[in-house]
Order: C-alpha cells, then sequence, then structure tokens
C-alpha cells in the first residue's frame, strides 16, 4: 500500500520539471510559432545554472530557492540573447530554417556546457531544511518531493492568471490565433515574441532547476527531455496548459509505475499510453483541432518538373565522373565518396517526404538506422548472408516505418513532426538499452560484405549502383500517379479528400517508401563501415538529414548529393577541433542567418536560370489562405 | 487626412499595385470599389504596412507611414477591419476588445467599452462567449468594434458585406453611417456596388493594381463605360 | 416555374433528406431538416450566417457524421459513409474558397480527379505527366478553360479557379453536385456567366444542383427552387416569388431588400 502511494506521489513531484518544461515549449509554439529545439538545452542549462548558483549563493534555506529563480533567469536570458540574435531575422524564414538554427544552439550549448561544467555528471545539492524523508504507511518518501508536487499546480495557476486576468497573457493568447492581426492593432510583436520567448525559456531553465536535488545535471539530458517534453505537448494537446500539466502528471506516473511493474519496459509502456491516445483523440487530451489549415512550411514546396535537356546533361557527366572515380582517385577518398553516396539517398528519401509530401520527419534517423541494425541483426543472429542482408534491410526499416507512420499519419504539420521526433527517441532508446540483444552502446561489430564486394573499389562502385538506382527510383515515384496523390494530399488536404483520396493511407505509404529508402542507404552504411552504434538512430542523426536536405539543392535530382556532399566535407574539417559541435553549431547558425531564404534555393536561382530550370514554380502564395474555416 | 501618393506594391515578387494614389478627407467616406483581385485589400494592406511597398508615400496627419511597421502605423491612428473578419476565435468577446485597446488620440473620436456595447447591443448580451461561437454577422461586428477600441483617427474597413447575409449587411451600413456620424473617415474596399452607393461620398475604381476612376459616387453611377468596363455591372 | 418544379420533386428525387440533424457541443447547428433535391433541379439553400449551411454541406458529402436523420442518393443511405465513398458514389462538390492543386497545371488538378476515380494512385512506375489528358481537356473544355490548360493553377484568376473547380467536380461524372458559394468574390457580370454554365450541365448532364448563395440576384434569377434555413432549422422553401414574400425569410434573412435586386426590380 505504501509502496504504490510513494510511487504515486514521486511520479507527481517528477510531473513537476517536466510540465514546466512543456508548459515553456508550448507557450513559445502559440506565440512564435517556432518549435524550439533547444528548449532541451534551457532545460539542461537551468540544472547547470541552478548547480552553480546553489554552490554560490545557496547556504540557507532560502538561498537554496533564490538560487533556482536566478538559475531561471539565467536561462531567461540566454533566450532573450537566442531570440534577439537569431530567431527574430528568422520568423518569416520558412519552419525548416527555424529548426535547423534551434537545432544549432543544440550543439553550441552542448559543447558550452562540456567547456564550462566538464564531461562528469554532477551530483544535485540537497536542498537546505528538506533534506528529511517521511514515512509514509511505513514506505520513506522524500520531503523534498512532496515540495515538488506542489510547484506544478502552483506555476500552473500563476500562467492561468497571466493569461487570462492580464492584458499581455490577453494579447499573448490573440497572438497565438492570429499574430499579424495583433500588429495591425497596434501590439509591438516583437516584444511580445520576445517576451513569450523569456517566459517559455526561464520555464524550462525553472523545470531544470527545481528537479536538481533529484536527477542532478548532465550532458545528455537535453534530447532526453526533448522527446518527452514533445509526447507532453502532443498527449496533452498542443497550446493546452491544462492539457500539458495533465498529459506530464500521466507520463511520469507511468513512468513510475511502469519501473515497479516492468523496469526495461518503461519506454514501451510510454510508446503505449501515446498511441492509444493519438488513436482515440488525435489532438490530444485537451487540444483542440488547428484552426485554419496550418501547414509546415518546408520551402520546399515547388512543382517538380521532368528534368530538361541541359540537367540531363548535367546528370549524365556527374553520373560518368563518379563511375570513373575509382581509376582517378586515391582509396581514400573513394571511401569518403561512398559516405556521400550512402548520405545522398538517406537525404533523397527524407527530401521525397518533405518536397513531395509536406511531411517533415524529424526522426528520419530511425529508419536509416533501423536498416543498418537490421542488416547487422541479421548477420549477427541469423548469419544472413551479404546479399540478402542488404535487402532485408529496407525491408525492416519500411517495416518499422509502417509501425511508427501507422499513428504519425494522425497527425499534421508540426504536430507530426514532433511525433516522428518522439517516435525516433523512442526508438534508438530501445537500440541503447536492450543490450542483449544490441550490444547497447557497445554497438554491433564485424558487419563486413562477401569477399567478392569487400574491396574499396568495389563496395564503391556498388554503393554508386543502388545509391543511384535509389535515387532514381524516387524521382521516378515522384512523377507516378502516387506521386502526384501525394502531393495533391500537400497541396491541398480538402481538395484531395474530395476527389476521393484516402490521405492517410497516401501519406503512410510514401512514410514508409521513404522509410525503406533510407534503410537501404544504412543497409549500405553499416557494410562500409563493419559496425553500427546507437548514434545512427539518435536526433543528432535525424537533424544531419535535414542539414542535408538545406544545404543541397531541393528541386533537383543532384540536390540531396550536393548536399551530402557539402555535409560529409563540413564535418570531416570540423570534427578534428576539440569542440567541433560547437564550431558545426555556429556554422549552422551562420548559414541560416546568411542565407534565410535557403542556400540552396539562392543557388538554384542563379545557376536554374543558366539551366533553364525554372520550368515550372508555381506560385503558392496565391493559395496561401485556402482551407480557412468557412 | 489620409493621402496616398504613387505606391507601388509586390507580394513577393509579384507586383500588385502600380501607382496608386488617393486621398481621405476628414469626415468622408470613400470607397475603393473593383473585383476580386483588382488590388483592393492590397492597397489596404500596403497603408497598414502589411505589403512591401517599393515607392510612394503614404501620409496621415502629417506623418509619413511609408515603410513603418504595422503596429506604428496602428498607433498613429489607423484603424484596420479585415477582411473574412479574423476575430480571435477563441478569445471573449471582451477580450478581444481588450485586445484592440490603444490609448485615446487627440482629433478622434473615444471609445470606451460600454459605448460599442451601446452601438453592438448583440454584442453586449455575449460578452463572455468566445469569438468563435458567434454568426458570421456579429463577428463582423465584433471586428469593427474592436477596431474602434484603438480611438482611430480613420478606418480601412477591407470588404465588409462579403459573405454576409441581406439583413447583416442592412445593419452594417447603418453602423457605418453612425460611425460617420462621428467624423470619423473611412476607406471602404468591396465589390457590391449597391452596398459601395448607399454608403459612399467619393469612388476610385481599381482594377489590375491600377486606379482607373476616380470621381463622385453620383458620377461613378452615371459612368455607364466604367462600371462596364472595370466592376463587369 | 413552381408547376415544373413541383412536378420534379413528385419523381424520384437525386437526393433525399430526412430528418438531418447535428449538435456542436450543445449547439444545435442543424435541427431536424427535411427536403428532397430533384433530378436535374437548380436548388438553392440560403439563410444567415451560422444557420447551418455549411454544417448541413458537409454531412451530405460525409465530412462531417449526422447525429441522426437519413441522406438517400437514388435510395442509398449515405450516412455513415467516408467522404471519399460518397463522392465515389456520384455526390461532388465545389467549396467556398477555391481549392485547388496551386503546384499543379490546370489539366494536372483535372487528370488528378481522373486517377484517383480510376484507382491508380498507387501506380508507383507509370509516369503521371501526361496521363488522362484527353479527357481532362475535354472537361475543361466544358468549362471553357482548355486554354489555359497547361498554366499552373497557382497563378490562374479567381473567376478561372471556380471554373477549374467545377470541371474537377464534373471529372467524377456525378449525379449530384454541391457548390458552396459558388459565385462569392465575383464581379457580376462572372457571376451570371458561372450559373449561366452551371444552369446548362444541369440540362445536358442530367445534374442535380444544391447550392448556398449570398447573391439575391443570383439566387432568385437561376434557383429553380429555394430553401432557407434559420438557426439550424428548415424555416421556407419555394419558388422565389414565394421565398421574396415570405414575411419570416425577409424577417430573418432578406432584410428590407436594399442591396440586392435593382438589376430586375
Amino acid at each position: 500500500m505504501g509502496v504504490y502511494l510513494v510511487q504515486f506521489l514521486s511520479g507527481l513531484a517528477s510531473a513537476s520539471a517536466l510540465f514546466l518544461a512543456a508548459s515553456g515549449l508550448s507557450i513559445i509554439f502559440g506565440v512564435t510559432r517556432v518549435v524550439n529545439f533547444a528548449h532541451g538545452s534551457f532545460y539542461m542549462l537551468g540544472a547547470f545554472f541552478g548547480y552553480t548558483f546553489v554552490r554560490e549563493v545557496g547556504g540557507g534555506a532560502i538561498g537554496f530557492w533564490v538560487a533556482l529563480l536566478l538559475a531561471a533567469l539565467a536561462v531567461g536570458l540566454v533566450g532573450l540573447l537566442v531570440e534577439f540574435v537569431i530567431l527574430r531575422r528568422l520568423y518569416k524564414a520558412p519552419e525548416l530554417f527555424q529548426l535547423i538554427a534551434t537545432f544549432g544552439v543544440i550543439l553550441i550549448v552542448q559543447d558550452a556546457a562540456l567547456w564550462v561544467w566538464g564531461p562528469e555528471d554532477l551530483l544535485g545539492p540537497r536542498a537546505p531544511g528538506l533534506t528529511g524523508i517521511v514515512r509514509i504507511f511505513g514506505t520513506p518518501m522524500p520531503v523534498y518531493d512532496l515540495v515538488l508536487i506542489g510547484v506544478g499546480p502552483l506555476v500552473l495557476a500563476a500562467l492561468w492568471l497571466l493569461f487570462n486576468r492580464t492584458r499581455w497573457g490577453i494579447l499573448v493568447r490573440a497572438a497565438t490565433e492570429d499574430r499579424e492581426m495583433v500588429g495591425a492593432l497596434g501590439v509591438n510583436q516583437s516584444l511580445l515574441f520576445t517576451g513569450a520567448f523569456v517566459l517559455g525559456s526561464m520555464l524550462a531553465g525553472l523545470g531544470g532547476a527545481i528537479q536538481l536535488p533529484k536527477g542532478g545535471a548532465d550532458l545528455l539530458m537535453d534530447f532526453g527531455i526533448l522527446a518527452e517534453m514533445f509526447v507532453v505537448v502532443v498527449v496533452g494537446g498542443m497550446g493546452s496548459i491544462f492539457g500539458a500539466f495533465l498529459a506530464a502528471v500521466l507520463i511520469s506516473l507511468l513512468n513510475t509505475f511502469g519501473i515497479l511493474i516492468w523496469p526495461s519496459g518503461t519506454l514501451v509502456l510510454m510508446f503505449i499510453l501515446m498511441a492509444v491516445i493519438l488513436v482515440v483523440r488525435p489532438t490530444g487530451l485537451l487540444g483542440r483541432p488547428e484552426s485554419g489549415g496550418h501547414k509546415t512550411e518546408v520551402g520546399v514546396e515547388q512543382a517538380l518538373r521532368p528534368a530538361g535537356p541541359h540537367y540531363k546533361i548535367f546528370i549524365g557527366l556527374l553520373l560518368a565522373l563518379l563511375l570513373a572515380a575509382p581509376l582517378i582517385v586515391e582509396e581514400f577518398y573513394l571511401v569518403l565518396i561512398t559516405d556521400v553516396l550512402v548520405l545522398a539517398l538517406f537525404a533523397t528519401s527524407l527530401h521525397f517526404l518533405m518536397s513531395t509530401g509536406g511531411l517533415v520527419s524529424f526522426g528520419h534517423a530511425a529508419f536509416y538506422g533501423g536498416g543498418a541494425y537490421a542488416a547487422a541483426l541479421l548477420v549477427t543472429y541469423a548469419a544472413t548472408p551479404f546479399e540478402l542482408a542488404l535487402l532485408l534491410a529496407p525491408l525492416g526499416a519500411g517495416l518499422l516505418a509502417l509501425v511508427i507512420g501507422w499513428f504519425c499519419v494522425r497527425l499534421s504539420g508540426v504536430y507530426f513532426a514532433m511525433l516522428t521526433l518522439a517516435f525516433a527517441q523512442v526508438a534508438w532508446s530501445v537500440v541503447f538499452q536492450w543490450s542483449d540483444l544490441t550490444n547497447g552502446d557497445d554497438g554491433l561489430l564485424g558487419i563486413w560484405p562477401s569477399a567478392w564486394a569487400s574491396g574499396t573499389q568495389v563496395y564503391y562502385l556498388l554503393a554508386l549502383a543502388i545509391s543511384a538506382g535509389g535515387i532514381f527510383l524516387i524521382r521516378r515515384v515522384v512523377f507516378a500517379p502516387f506521386g502526384y496523390g501525394l502531393r495533391a494530399t500537400r497541396d491541398s488536404n480538402l481538395r484531395a479528400a474530395a476527389i476521393g483520396i484516402d490521405i492517410k493511407r497516401q501519406q503512410l505509404a510514401a512514410f514508409v517508401f521513404a522509410g525503406a529508402m533510407a534503410g537501404l542507404a544504412g543497409g549500405l552504411f553499416v557494410f562500409s563501415k563493419g559496425s553500427v552504434f546507437p548514434d545512427e538512430m539518435s536526433i543528432p542523426r535525424s537533424f544531419d538529414a535535414l542539414l542535408m536536405v538545406l544545404l543541397g539543392g531541393v528541386d533537383s535530382l543532384s540536390g540531396p548529393f550536393v548536399g551530402a556532399a557539402a555535409f560529409t566535407y563540413l564535418h570531416d574539417e570540423l570534427i578534428t577541433f576539440e569542440y567541433w559541435r560547437l564550431l558545426l553549431g555556429l556554422t549552422i547558425v551562420a548559414l541560416v542567418l546568411l542565407f534565410p531564404q535557403g542556400l540552396a534555393g539562392a543557388a538554384k536561382h542563379h545557376l536554374g536560370r543558366y539551366l533553364k530550370l525554372e520550368a515550372g514554380s508555381a506560385g503558392r502564395a496565391k493559395q496561401a489562405d485556402e482551407g480557412r474555416p468557412a | 487626412m489620409l493621402t496616398i501618393e504613387k505606391i507601388h506594391s509586390y507580394y513577393g515578387q509579384a507586383h500588385i499595385l502600380s501607382d496608386v494614389s488617393l486621398s481621405l478627407s476628414p469626415g468622408e467616406i470613400v470607397v475603393l470599389i473593383g473585383r476580386n483581385g483588382a488590388g483592393k485589400s492590397t492597397t489596404i494592406k500596403s497603408i497598414m504596412g502589411m505589403v512591401k511597398v517599393t515607392q510612394g508615400s503614404i501620409r496621415f496627419g502629417g506623418d509619413e507611414l511609408f515603410g513603418e511597421p504595422p503596429y506604428r502605423i496602428a498607433r498613429r491612428g489607423i484603424g484596420y477591419v479585415p477582411e473574412e473578419r479574423r476575430v480571435f476565435a477563441r478569445l471573449t468577446i471582451q477580450e478581444n476588445l481588450e485586445a484592440g485597446r490603444q490609448p485615446p488620440r487627440d482629433g478622434a473620436p473615444r471609445w470606451q467599452v460600454d459605448d460599442l456595447f451601446d452601438l453592438f447591443p448583440n454584442l453586449a448580451e455575449a460578452r463572455h462567449r468566445a469569438a468563435g461561437t458567434l454568426s458570421g454577422g456579429e463577428q463582423q461586428m465584433l471586428t469593427i468594434a474592436r477596431t474602434l477600441m484603438g480611438n482611430p483617427g480613420c478606418i480601412l474597413l477591407d470588404e465588409p458585406s462579403e459573405g454576409l447575409a441581406p439583413v447583416v449587411v442592412e445593419q452594417i451600413i447603418k453602423v457605418i453611417q453612425q460611425i460617420k456620424g462621428q467624423s470619423l473617415p473611412i476607406l471602404l474596399s468591396e465589390q457590391n456596388l449597391y452596398f459601395a452607393s448607399l454608403v459612399s461620398d467619393r469612388a476610385y475604381v481599381i482594377e489590375t493594381g491600377r486606379i482607373r476612376f476616380s470621381g463622385t459616387m453620383r458620377e461613378l453611377e452615371e459612368n455607364a463605360e466604367i462600371r462596364q468596363q472595370y466592376l463587369a455591372v | 416555374m413552381s408547376d415544373t418544379a413541383t412536378a420534379r420533386a413528385a419523381e424520384q428525387p437525386s437526393l433525399s433528406i430526412r430528418n438531418l440533424s447535428k449538435a456542436f457541443g450543445g449547439v444545435q447547428a442543424v435541427n431536424d431538416v427535411s427536403f428532397d433535391l430533384a433530378k436535374g433541379e437548380l436548388l438553392a439553400l440560403i439563410g444567415p450566417n451560422g444557420a447551418g449551411k455549411s454544417t448541413c454541406f458537409n454531412m451530405l458529402n460525409g465530412q462531417i457524421r449526422a447525429d441522426s436523420g437519413s441522406v438517400r442518393l437514388a435510395g442509398e443511405e449515405l450516412i455513415g459513409r467516408s467522404p471519399a465513398d460518397i463522392w465515389r458514389r456520384g455526390v461532388g462538390r465545389t467549396f467556398q474558397i477555391t481549392a485547388t492543386f496551386p503546384s499543379m497545371t490546370v489539366a494536372e488538378n483535372v487528370a488528378m480527379v481522373l486517377m484517383s476515380q480510376r484507382r491508380e494512385l498507387f501506380s508507383l512506375f507509370r509516369t503521371a505527366v501526361h496521363r488522362h489528358r484527353d479527357k481532362a481537356l475535354a472537361l475543361l473544355d466544358l468549362v471553357g478553360m482548355a486554354a489555359q490548360a497547361d498554366r499552373p493553377c497557382g497563378v490562374l484568376s479567381y473567376g478561372d479557379l471556380k471554373r477549374v473547380e467545377l470541371a474537377v467536380a464534373l471529372g467524377n461524372e456525378p449525379r449530384v453536385l454541391l457548390m458552396d458559394e459558388p459565385t462569392a468574390g465575383m464581379a457580376p457580370r462572372e457571376r451570371i456567366e458561372l450559373m449561366g454554365l452551371a444552369a446548362r450541365l444541369v440540362s445536358d448532364l442530367g445534374l442535380s444542383v444544391l447550392f448556398t448563395e449570398h447573391d439575391m440576384d443570383i439566387v432568385f434569377g437561376h434557383a429553380g427552387r429555394i430553401i432557407v434555413l434559420s438557426r439550424g432549422a428548415l424555416i421556407a422553401e419555394g419558388t422565389a416569388q414565394e421565398i421574396r414574400s415570405n414575411p419570416l425569410v425577409l424577417k430573418t434573412y432578406l432584410g428590407e431588400g436594399q442591396i440586392y435586386g435593382r438589376a430586375e426590380g
């Protein structure tokens, strides 16, 4: 009895920090329409700042709480800096750029925290005066947890008052619905945005700080909490603070009780809970359907036209050059180009989903890594021959995509994106934690191709054939009735449904196809390296794919190849530095800020004019208002 | 008091307005009339700073508005009632009005919430209801009331009759006449010539982004050629 | 007019709506509505904003599920079927705010319908670039848009988009066409042309059309019969003349007649 009650209370206690962070994310998204990927980093910073401030000023009971508030304030300042220097310039840019920029911030914060606080996990200080335990029916319960239980509802009440009883709150809610209109009524939107961003950041920081005595501070907190926050926001219902609170409680309880019932399966439980709720209520517990047809604008929505003659010649030359490469360059470079080919197929599969389907997946690495693991597991446990394993890699990834996609296509736009990320994080955790099967962090080793394909040159040519073949297949599908049907669902949901297109089915099929293609790339990858680690499924790898799409030409066959090449080059240049994440993050932010309309877009504009590629970039401004409710 | 001289406006790359000039004097109601896509809403959004204006001048009471962000333009006293109403659907009527509140300004009529509830008795009864649950006509009234909460010195009214029942349009005509009684000038964009002729003093006809006719409402009604050519009546 | 309308209504109706109701969170949006759409009829559905016209339309094509009631298409029950299913059975629709695929050409927009109708959308390898072009051009010819077949839909004028929508709706060879404010946002002459086109399609193809509209000149000039909704309930049904002189309709919808009707007096 006591055990369960304590477990219940302890779940409520963990819910508070999660709720604080998630409500901040929700507020920021509501007002600025930016999904702040760096929100997990703000949470982590809150913990680190809290650690430092408690040591500096947190002597007594009051000092401790002052220190936590100072930590929240400090994170608010970081948020202010991020908003002011980066996001403010990107509000009008396609969403993809904002996301990539906040991802750059994640990298910067990771290395900054490493530099300031070092690589060791920090043990959280205990709260003075609250270090004791109480016994509930004989079971011990930390007093601090009881205090934490109160913090969530307290903040919830404060937020409710703020949003319903103050003019600022009313304006924030108004801006959440129609920010342009708020501006036209004489409200300085910039200030409102900055305010909302700072408030959201502070909530994340406070969330990170108050959990210090329970969980301490470490460098892996950012991605861990990020996926959980996304789950909370999606399950609770976007834009509903009450919903976020409910979902945070639900998920925390599930976690704490899950440990009692099925210690290794808590993530699976979370997955099932999320799935059930989304099937029953696609808008989340307290969410309302999006008013208007808010769509994720990825900036790659133009029509694709069949290649013109100049372009075909260009592609022919590129292929000829790649075919001749083994005669021209050293083996070292062949390995590098093999990497590029693998990544190009990976990026093309994501690009297909984004451009033709309008579906931005933040978790595409789940399928890339999924394919790699499928092949590696088959080789390790079933002694599957190389050729068959390579063939089964896309199948495995496709099956995974079928399961994940079945849930994800129920949502659209940014919710779809968040859900893909959450599922990918679950997939990563399964691989990471199920070490009996996957060897966890040590990875699966010794996954080599058959003797005939093991030479660098032969494997390079094989990778070239498969990657080029895959890319051509994807392109073929784009121009097939299937691709047209998919584009129809992207262009106008309303019209697509009215002409009998089963939108979800079309999208799911596309998701599975793209997942399978990413899996094929993953299969190629694992046999080129001989090993696979959980990293290949991680959030950063998903972002690599997004970055490649951003860097490469978005409208063209060669785009993802160019993107993959640029990415590989960038990565290889930076990896030699100790703080390479910092440099990569800064580079990403700089690229996005310098070319807010898209690096590829700018290049394509000039190059395309030269190559006469601009056949039909149909405007989309005209139908920007489609789908508004009557 | 509002003078627009030779503005050119763009939506992305598309050149929407060319060389548009018009003016609005105190106490007068001027209609900008033309068919869908002719440039009416773009003209109004250009004044509000909501679309890119590349050249020309927009002056209001001696201030140059060209290049200013929308919120500053609104604070100078331009009240904007958008097309398709755009109420904040999840906010109550009272909260919608609160969102429009701006300090009173000299030379412009002052509006309090109670004045507006007098003008729109329907809204008063429903003040704690979410705006999204109102009928189309009530929402149109609410957007006008919300704009008046900013105590504007002139009003831009974008297609107020579009998609509304005839009986509601008649109510809107009465409201416009009452506002005019406060000597607030109104620039109205409209397609419906009947509606325009009932409330307006002067008219500009716009087609493919250029002003094609300017004159009194009566001159327009008598000019069958212009009506045929640009308004397809 | 009145006699032929009644005579038609006496035949087997295309669409037979009985006791249709729908509530949203306690608000009765549509309350016990019954009417028939006769074969070859142009029937107008009018009423104030928020009277339930859109909800009614959305129930007829399956986008919203009715709480109770029945909708029969030539005897077949439609309630409970998906929008795609209802569309396949021959109920087409156009939208108040045009909904086309802006990244495709006019001809491709129409070809999309044909591909969907023929269940080709999961075909992965055939090219779709000029698929069903002849049939698409023929449909575009019907609405006078064949000359613009290769322009992207995103750059068309509003009136032309409406015509494309009509061609798209006809692609499925519907028996019933639902048109939601077909002339909204058009100039008077364009309005008359579009409704003339609709009337021609009704007589040439044997279509039945149900449309909503706020332009009373269009309603009185083109509809064979008119039904009036107010606060979710059907308050009147009849010819133009009957509706124009119905005191309840005047009070709830038409008003004093200031803003329509001068064209024909």
